[in-house]
């Protein structure tokens, strides 16, 4: 008896037939009952079906995948652990890197989760159901992944004991928390417009590579691996982020504009956030990578440049303010690090003052601005310091309405005058930091007045008191150890004489 | 004899975080699964309504009629956090891989009865739609639970749902050579034929449930109580009469699925009982309602498969779900 010839199914066609046909169209319930909130944003598609899957994973190869990266993951992360992998890095000052991503980044995955979880139930069509499920999923694994490799900083160093309840309360993270709390509760075009697509993207080379090489550069062998082992799960983020965009342009014309504006806006709101990494780049890491404005250059100019270009066919333009932005390379790091040195008194990390060697770094890294705008300002700040009088803000800034860094940004052309514009609503005043952020503003003023802004909550009285030791407490942070200059905390005084013992033979 | 490696010890100056220690009750080295659970989901000062419900706060508690003090008190008694997750799942499906390829090899399924082979195509492969159907709900569940314990047990039972049809799609693909004809066939039974009507309006009408909690309940307690049995343990050994040895080995990777879901829903609906009357009793009348709407919905497909026995096992059935709910503390 002659053996059965079997067929074997493509890739494609095989993963079509187990996932494709799996959803149908309702009849007990109406479909926009089931689906209540995938068409009031003013999208128009008119067949789900030509959403085509940018990777076509069924579960059995995701498990496989996954949990063999999971596995090599964990050995790294424990035998960090149990090697002391923390005496291996740089200098303590980059640890302040990790708080930041700890606090700052980590709460955004999941956050991440979460918001892939809501448009992975809440799309009519299977493909990008899918396809939004799996990356919930992942990004689940990446808040867990970190919080577990970060766990070991934790042991040794400050600041990083509560990052829950500090996304949730201090002031500077309110940036990250209100940009992830402005795309969640978007619709579930705009959430992927705006993570999918502006964030994971566009901007992803800007946050993911610049954290992750600082940390292969600066010895963190934790943090780098699970950056390498997170980077095959991005580059599935950002293909889905490309599909969903070329999905909707290619629907319905009408579609166009709601596209643009959305990038308009998310390409601002991220940059403004990104300023955190700009800092982190050009001050935070004691073995510097590249400057941030050589990074902005590489991944925003030129390749963020060659993406608009090919969307051009669709009628979108390059995000508005790409411009602004360009030139707030030469200064953004330069002045949020300088507002961080303001108030480090009530941050959960240190600042300090570059050493000489790192100013001349920072002078040739910026030749046209560095030396004439924000050297002098550091080695004035430098003296002071060094005659016992670190200098702290004691006021407390007000905040842009919309990305609520403190208003301490300056006009680009004319880096000696803050810039803020003022907006109206219902007999109110508005302040906000750019014409980007103005922009988003007056399109949705009834959303942005519900900011929870962090100083008008503290002179309410919603903080835990009048005096800034209340709040700080209230903010769980330890004083005295989280807060202050990095000259003279724990953290650096531990540093020492672990580096003191290992080098006694 | 052991031998001591020697290793520069550097104290600690805390074992784990803050929040962690808290619960523990004080500092210590705490599990992975806590750590990467505990008071993960952001609490309070949200910045924005969602414009598409302004109702509600992006997480939200009331979302559902339960009340909890607590929303971490229910730990998933499988640990199971990201990594554990795929791990755990990537040897089910090892296993389950290795029953499809001696199939092949073997051409096992040829053994089936015709007969038999013709009753599986009706009553499991429209299966793959009820599961969808499950994926969705414990989608929407992770989406509007509160806490990250009950959510990211929700996710992960949303992508077990989309990889058991897929298991089931693919026993369809080695019943019709590959062709999907069987699955195409499979859809129209599920969209048309009467006898699966219920089951397609049940889970149509589970899609709506404002209330997550019931939906969890409703899908996870009381339609899954009722299709794991029935369709892998009763439907399988009446297919162990027709040579269906084929079809058990393919089924061990749901027979296995449903017990691991029993232990963490079991230990949910007791947790969840015992914190308040209130809790317990609104436990109990959506267990009531949901699981006569699924012995109700699933008896015609019963009764295709079984025959006169159909009656006698799905009321077997029910009092094996009155029997938990009741261990759990959930009078019926």
């Amino acid at each position: 008896m002659a053996a059965k010839r079997k067929k074997k199914l493509g890739l494609k066609q095989r993963y079509s037939m187990l996932t494709r046909g799996l959803d149908w169209e309702t009849s007990y319930q109406k479909m926009d009952d089931v689906f209540p909130y995938d068409n009031y944003e003013g999208i128009y598609i008119h067949d789900w079906e030509g959403w085509e899957d940018p990777f076509r994973l069924t579960m059995d190869a995701y498990w496989k995948f996954q949990s063999e990266k999971e596995k090599k993951l964990y050995a790294v992360i424990d035998s960090f652990a149990q090697n002391n992998g923390h005496l291996g890095i740089t200098d303590a000052r980059y640890v302040n890197a990790i708080k930041l991503f700890l606090t700052g980044v980590s709460p955004l995955e999941y956050q991440a989760a979460r918001g892939f979880t809501h448009v992975g139930r809440q799309f009519r069509g299977v493909g990008p159901r899918v396809a939004c499920q799996m990356q919930a999923l992942d990004e689940l694994r990446h808040v867990q992944t970190q919080v577990h490799s970060m766990s070991h900083y934790n042991k040794y160093f400050d600041g990083l004991h509560s990052a829950p309840h500090m996304h949730d309360n201090v002031w500077y993270l309110s940036v990250p928390k209100s940009f992830f709390d402005d795309a969640r509760t978007a619709g579930p075009f705009e959430f992927l417009t705006s993570i999918s697509f502006a964030f994971e993207y566009v901007l992803t080379n800007l946050l993911f590579v610049p954290f992750m090489s600082g940390a292969a550069f600066n010895g963190d062998m934790a943090t780098v691996t699970f950056g390498f082992s997170a980077q095959s799960d991005e580059a599935r983020h950002m293909t889905l982020g490309l599909e969903v965009i070329k999905f909707m342009l290619e629907q319905d014309e009408r579609n166009v504009p709601i596209v643009q504006r959305w990038m308009d806006k998310w390409f601002w709101r991220g940059t403004r956030m990104l300023s955190l990494v700009a800092m982190m780049m050009d001050y935070m890491l004691p073995k510097r990578v590249m400057s941030w404005r050589e990074a902005w250059d590489i991944y925003f100019t030129e390749a963020g440049g060659a993406l608009f270009k090919d969307l051009e066919r669709y009628g979108i333009k390059p995000p508005k303010y790409a411009d602004i932005a360009t030139k707030e390379a030469e200064h953004i790091s330069h002045q949020a690090w300088h507002i961080f040195y303001n108030y480090t008194h009530a941050a959960a990390f240190h600042t300090w003052v570059p050493d000489k060697e790192e100013l001349d770094w920072l002078s040739e890294k910026y030749p046209d601005t560095f030396d004439k705008y924000y050297r002098p300002r550091l080695e004035y700040l430098d003296k002071e310091e060094k005659a016992g009088r670190r200098f702290y803000n004691d006021t407390l800034p007000m905040l842009c309405q919309v990305c609520q860094i403190p208003m301490g940004f300056t006009d680009m052309d004319d880096p000696t005058t803050i810039s803020f514009k003022v907006s109206e609503y219902k007999d109110d005043k508005y302040h906000t930091c750019s014409n980007g952020c103005k922009d988003i503003f007056d399109h949705e003023p009834m959303k942005y007045v519900q900011a929870w802004l962090p100083v008008h909550q503290i002179y309410q009285g919603n903080c835990g008191g009048s005096e800034m030791e209340d709040v700080l407490k209230w903010y769980k942070m330890n004083l005295g150890a989280d807060n202050l200059d990095y000259n003279g905390s724990p953290d650096q005084k531990l540093w020492d004489e672990w580096q003191a013992h290992r080098t006694k033979v | 004899m052991s031998l001591e490696i020697k290793t520069s010890i550097i104290e600690p100056r805390r074992q784990t975080y803050s929040h962690i220690a808290k619960r523990l009750g004080e500092d210590k080295p705490a599990a992975r699964y806590q750590e990467a659970t505990w008071d993960l989901q952001p609490t309070t000062n949200f910045h924005y309504r969602p414009t598409w419900d302004p109702q509600r706060e992006i997480y939200d508690k009331s979302l559902t009629a339960i009340k909890m003090e607590d929303w971490y008190s229910f730990n998933d008694p499988r640990q199971l956090y990201y990594g554990a997750y795929t791990i755990a799942r990537h040897k089910m499906m090892e296993a389950e891989e290795n029953h499809f390829k001696f199939i092949d090899k073997t051409s096992m399924m040829d053994l089936v009865s015709g007969e038999w082979q013709q009753k599986v195509k009706e009553f499991l492969l429209p299966l793959r739609h009820f599961e969808w159907g499950a994926n969705m709900n414990n989608c929407d569940c992770s989406d509007k639970s509160y806490g990250a314990a009950i959510s990211q047990v929700a996710l992960f039972a949303a992508m077990d749902r989309l990889g058991m049809a897929q298991i089931i799609s693919r026993t369809g693909l080695v019943l019709d050579d590959s062709t999907g004809k069987s699955l195409d066939e499979a859809k129209l039974l599920w969209m048309e034929a009467d006898m699966w009507q219920g089951v397609r309006r049940m889970t149509e009408d589970s899609f709506v449930l404002k209330d997550w909690f019931e939906m969890f309940t409703a899908q996870n307690f009381c339609m899954d109580g009722v299709v794991f049995p029935l369709f892998y343990d009763y439907f399988d050994k009446e297919g162990q009469e027709h040579g269906g040895s084929a079809l058990s080995m393919l089924n061990e990777f749901m027979q296995d699925w449903g017990k691991d879901e029993r232990r963490w829903m079991d230990h949910l609906l007791k947790v969840t009982a015992a914190e308040s009357p209130e809790n317990a009793a609104l436990l109990s009348g959506w267990i009531k309602e949901w699981t006569d709407r699924a012995i109700e919905a699933f008896t015609p497909i019963a009764r295709h498969v079984l025959g006169s026995k159909a009656d006698e096992v799905m009321a077997e059935i029910r009092t094996e779900i009155n029997k938990r709910a009741a261990k759990s503390g959930i009078e019926i």
